[in-house]
Order: C-alpha cells, then structure tokens, then sequence
C-alpha cells in the first residue's frame, strides 16, 4: 500500500469518528432539551404499558372470567351480547372466594413468603460484608471483584439450578466432601429439602443484593467512619451508627431486588425442592398447565402481586412523606 | 537572633523548665518511598494555638492524622499530658479532630451530632442535654439544633463541626483546614471567632493550614513544614522578621531576594557587606554570625521595609545604608496599598510598597518614573540556606 492511499485512509476513519461523535453530540442534545426529556421518560413507560400494563390487565380480566373446559380460550368472555341486543359484563370473583376458602393457597403463600424472606436475610448478611470488601478496595480490584459477581448470569439461571443437584444429591460432590472428612455418610442429600431450596434462592439472587449495597456503600464517604472513631466509637460502633444506616437506601433496594422475584420463583423450588416445598409459584403453574384452569391461576397471580406489590407501594409512600417532612423540617 | 522578649508564662517555650503538653518525638511516616514525616520532634504547650503551615505534600496533614490515631507513624512517639499514645487507637485518645470536609453524620441532627462523642462516653441523658446545649450557645446557634447538616450553611456547618469535636472537652483538639471551605469575608470573621473560643474553653489546639495569613492571625506558634520536615518554628512575628531560611521568607508574606557573595564584615555592629550583582550595589545588612568572606547568601527585604525617594536621599535625613536606582515597571493598586515593581538596571525587580495615608485617587508614582529605594541594614535579612 502505498503511503497517499495510507493517510487517505487514515483521514476517511478520522472523518468516520469525527462524524460519529458529531452525531452523539446532536443526540445528547437532543436529550437534554425538553422534548428529548419527554422522549426520555416516553420509551420506558411505552415499554412498561405495553409488556406490563397491557398483560396484566388481559390476566385481571381472565381472573373474573369462569373456566370453560374444551375450549379455546377455555374461559367465559366478561361481555355477552344477548339476542335483544344488550350487552352484560358478567365478572366472577368465586375465584377470589376460592383462594381463601382452601387452605391449599393461604399455606402456599405463607410458604413463599417464607422462603423469600429468610433467603433476603441470608442474602443480606453474605452480600453485605462482599459488597462492603468490593466497595473499599482499590478501582482495578474493584472492577475485577464486580466482573466475577456478575459472571454467573452469563449462564442462564435454570442451567445453574440443575447444577446444584449434582452438589446437593446423594453422593453428589457435597456428600462426597463431607464424608471425605468424616462430617456424613456419602448417602447425605440436602436435594429435595427446604434447605436446598434456600441455598438455590441465596445463590441465584445474591448478584441482586451486592449491586446495588455496593453503589451506596462506594458513595458512604470514609471519613465519616473516622469521624466516628475520633469521637470515640469503636470500629463496631461506627459500624452500627454510621455505616449501617447511612447505607439503608442500599439494604432496601437489595432486599426488594431480591424478596419481589424470589416469592414468585418457580423453577427453584420445582427442581431442588421437595413435594411440601409447594409455592405460589408451583400452585400456579400447576392450575395453569396441569388443571387447565385459566381464571383461578390468574387470580393467583392477581392476589400474589397484590400481596408485593401493596407492601411496597406503602413503603414508598411513607419513605417519601418522610423525606418531605424533613426537607420542610 | 534579636526577638522581642516577653514574659515566660505567656510564652512556655523560652521557659526551659516547662513541661510540653504534647510531645512529637522523632515520627517518622512513609508511604511506599514518600516521607510524608521525616523524624519530626515538636514540643507544643498547654493552651497553645498552633499551627502546622506547609504547602500540599508538605506533610503537615499526615502529621495531624498522627495526633489523631488515624495513621501509625513508622517510628517515634507522641505523648499527650504525659501519657504515650502512640499505639492507642483514635477511639481511646484525649483528643478529637475538626475535620476538613467537617466529616458531619448526614442522618443525624445537628443536636445527635455534637451529642455523638458523648454518648459513646454512656454519660447520662441529662449530662448530655446540658453539654449539647452549651455546645450549641458557643458556637452560637442553638436554634438550629434541630436540622441536618444539608440544611445548613457551609459556616453553620464548620460551627457545628467545631461544637462536635469541643463537646467531649478533649485535652487537645485538631483543626484540619478549619477555615479552607468557607469563602473569603466569612474565613476573616471566623478566624477572630475560633481565637475567642480557643481562650474561652482553654483547649489546646493544633491547626493544619496551607494559608499563610491565616496561621499568622491565629496562632500563638507556627511550625513551617516542606517536604516532611520542619523548617522553623516560632511565633508569626519572628517568623515574619527572622525567617531562618529562604523557604520560610518566601512563604510567608512578600518579600525581595537578592543573591550575592559577602565582602567584609564588622563584627562591631554586627553588620556584613554583601555585593549584590543584580543590584550593582553594596548592601550593608545586619548579621551577628559572622561569615567568612566570599560566601553565597541572600540578602531578604520585605517590600513595606523599603522607602521610596523621587531624587537620590540625603545623608543623614534617612536611612541610606542600602540605595539602589530603578524604574518603575508595574504598579498594584489594593486600595490601601500598592506595589510596586522597580526594575534596576542590572535586571533585579524589586516589589516595593507604598501605603496610602492621604486620600488621593492617583498613584504616588508613574510607570518609568525613576526611584531611588533605600532600607536600614537592619531591615535586611541575611539568609544562608
């Protein structure tokens, strides 16, 4: 090649990356303005409308309707038009009586709600002290520290699941371990107990609990720490009265992260649990796919996101009316 | 050196029996192949308002943080009353620290902040009620007990940082840069404020400051750091008058440097001739040391120490131990001075200042204007290093 064509090369990528960012600048601006704004919270909520809003109203409507066996939808539709023409809105909420009058759901949902929140606690008091070790090392370790919590979602969670019964099985790798040092007999199995259902939840969600601790606790300014110290509070003490609330924000948004999915979770109690370990997450499934019951499985689903998102939406609200007051204060 | 004499109980350190409050023995701290303190030993008094003057990365930060318990020096000692703390944790020490950033508990009040410190003590509620309440009368703002530190001015806020590290009446307390986060009409008041309240409670204090003019109007001492060690240390007035090194004139206040070699000296008054080659002058200083001729030195003078002629001075009228000729090439006006910036003929610029005592909206002199400049040799400073 010779050296003219080289430096017009070199100036078609100069003009190519030049132009490129001409265009992200344009972009950015276009952000920044008003109409860029609304542009900005548009895209999200057209998303959330149209993948959440839409299916969640179609599921609200398929709760009220009455199942209909042999048929496609195999339920009743809400509006009927009689002959004369008029049209009525039949909405049955027996299946809303159901989930109360059989214990079968009530004990489901405490199930789930146990094993979501024991599995957020535990989440919390491993993620913490990881998330605390990420956020006071060194920028390079830092990353390299959040690249490996974040690895395993490059495999896909059920994969990872199905591993764990090759850890917690009968002569699996753990009993193997164990017996190796004379702790149980190789016959040992924890697969198919609540303890596996919890070490699959902890496991799986505990990435969601060390992000977002890790963001606050990188923003926690250490010199508030020695201040403390100074003012002759032990490290432990510190710890309690600086450390721990002034990274809150970070514990509550772990702990939703990881308590919202783990309630509905379905695949690791149906793969590493035993047949008690029945959660709102199986009874659903169960209504849907095996008893074909469309209208009660939608109302489960109803009733569980009243039951998540309710508490939430509360602590929101209170959250908020309390950072109000103190801005008044 | 001729320093001004005073009483030995306002000032401790010329009184050779008295025992240092706080003692710094030979600290040493590296941080990999960095001396951030290079075997520093001070000796610093009950009562004291002292201040440890450097530049950045002159170690007066990292020497503070010593006191504190929040770094471990490599070697040496620090004593506090006596009692040897170096190996004692920041928690376990009779001394609390103002930081620079103030270093406020953002979710607690004002009132759980300065009551921090003495909670962790287990005082009784009432005990506590009490010292936070007069914490709060002394730096005077106990209306605000009840807000957050982000409600709060940055000069509340250096209050409420003070209020905090008084309230567990420390035997010493450490200032990092008390005043570097405030702007410049609020640091002038707050400097007064913080010398009322030191006199008031007693404490000794140790300030770090990058500010000349600050350490000056506040401290009873001035330790002068670079690069990990202590250049001088004295009080501002002799530091001002008799820098003991080029470093020390140059850092503090204005001042004139002529380079030159010493030709004669008279051991009876106590005055050295030096040739100054920039100047194309002889300059007569006063030096009691004597120095053997041909030495390189500098000859020090500060610009207000200069007087200002528009014909060559008579003999006898004022001093004319030291004239030298030049034109004026710049002028400052400030308002209640200006500066002057005199270029010689053998290339030297010398800074002069002219106060203004007479109101007149017009300066004394005018570029290109010819000076002469005379000072007494005893204005003059002599520096060998």
């Amino acid at each position: 090649m010779s050296r003219a064509h080289d430096q017009g090369l070199w100036d078609f990528w100069f003009d190519v990356v030049r132009n490129l960012f001409g265009w992200f600048r344009a972009v950015g601006h276009e952000f920044r303005t008003r109409r860029g704004r609304f542009l900005v919270t548009a895209l999200p909520m057209l998303w959330l409308g149209l993948f959440f809003l839409v299916p969640f109203l179609i599921v609200l409507k398929i709760s009220l309707a009455q199942a209909v066996f042999g048929q496609a939808p195999p339920y009743t539709p809400l509006i009927e038009t009689a002959a004369d023409g008029a049209a009525s809105l039949r909405l049955h909420v027996s299946n809303y009586a159901m989930l109360l009058s059989d214990p079968l759901y009530v004990s489901a949902y405490l199930k789930s709600l146990l094993f979501a929140s024991v599995s957020t606690v535990f989440c919390l008091l491993l993620g913490y002290p990881i998330a605390y070790g990420i956020a006071r090392s060194g920028p390079v370790a830092r990353l390299l520290l959040l690249v490996l919590v974040i690895l395993p979602f490059w495999t896909s969670s059920l994969l990872r699941t199905y591993a764990l019964i090759g850890i917690l099985k009968a002569n699996g790798l753990l009993a193997q371990a164990l017996s190796a040092v004379g702790l149980a007999g190789p016959d040992f199995a924890l697969l198919h107990t609540d303890i596996a259902v919890y070490i699959g939840i902890v496991y799986n969600y505990l990435p969601f609990m060390i992000l977002p601790l890790t963001a606050t606790l990188m923003r926690l300014d250490f010199t508030l720490l020695e201040a403390a110290e100074d003012l002759g509070a032990k490290p432990w003490h510190a710890f309690l009265r600086v450390t721990l609330p002034l990274s809150m924000p970070g514990i509550i948004a772990g702990a939703l992260l990881v308590f919202i999915p783990a309630v509905g979770e379905f695949v690791i109690p149906d793969i590493l649990g035993g047949p008690d370990a029945l959660t709102i997450g199986r009874v659903l499934w169960i209504e849907f796919f095996t008893n074909r019951d469309w209208p009660l499985a939608a109302a489960v689903t109803i009733a569980m996101l009243l039951l998540i998102v309710l508490p939430t939406l509360l602590f929101e609200y209170y959250e908020n009316r309390r950072n109000q007051q103190e801005a008044e204060a | 050196m001729a320093a001004p004499v005073r009483s030995a109980a306002a000032e401790p350190w010329r009184d050779p029996s008295a025992q240092p409050f706080v003692r710094i023995e030979g600290v040493t701290k590296t941080f990999g192949k960095v001396y951030a303190c290079d075997d520093i030993s001070l000796d610093i008094y009950r009562g004291e308002f002292f201040a440890l003057l450097g530049g950045s990365g002159s170690g007066k930060s990292t020497l503070l943080r010593i006191l504190a318990g929040l770094e471990a020096p490599d070697q040496g000692r620090i004593l506090i009353d006596g009692l040897d703390v170096t190996h004692l944790p920041p928690y376990q020490r009779p001394v609390n620290m103002m930081f620079q950033s103030y270093a406020l508990f953002p979710h607690m009040t004002v009132e759980q902040n300065i009551a921090f410190g003495l909670r962790q003590d287990r005082l009784p509620a009432a005990e506590i009620r009490d010292r936070v309440r007069q914490m709060l009368e002394l730096v005077r703002m106990p209306q605000l007990a009840g807000r957050k530190p982000h409600q709060l001015s940055g000069g509340q806020r250096q209050r409420v940082a003070l209020a905090r590290a008084l309230a567990k009446q420390p035997k010493l307390l450490l200032l990092d840069e008390p005043l570097g986060a405030l702007d410049k009409r609020l640091r002038e008041h707050t400097q007064f404020e913080l010398v009322n309240i030191q006199e008031r409670v007693g404490t000794t204090f140790i300030m770090v400051t990058h500010d000349q003019e600050e350490a000056m109007t506040m401290s009873s001492r001035i330790a002068v750091m670079d690069t990990g060690r202590i250049v001088q240390v004295s009080t501002p007035a002799v530091l001002y008058e008799y820098p003991a090194t080029r470093f020390v004139a140059e850092f503090i206040g204005g001042i004139n440097i002529f380079e030159g070699r010493v030709v004669g000296s008279d051991e009876a008054s106590g005055h050295v001739r030096i040739q100054c080659d920039a100047l194309d002058a002889e300059l007569l200083a006063r030096h009691t040391d004597p120095l053997p001729e041909g030495t390189s030195v500098s000859v020090a003078v500060r610009p207000e120490k200069i007087d200002v002629h528009e014909a060559p001075p008579e003999r006898g009228t004022v001093a004319t131990e030291n004239v030298v000729v030049g034109k004026v090439r710049d002028i400052a006006y400030l308002g209640d001075v200006s500066i002057y910036q005199v270029a010689t003929e053998g290339g030297a610029i010398v800074r002069v200042q002219e106060t203004h005592v007479a109101r007149s909206s017009e300066p004394h002199y005018d570029w290109d204007d010819t000076l002469w400049l005379s000072w007494e040799a005893a204005s003059a400073v002599v520096l060998t290093a």
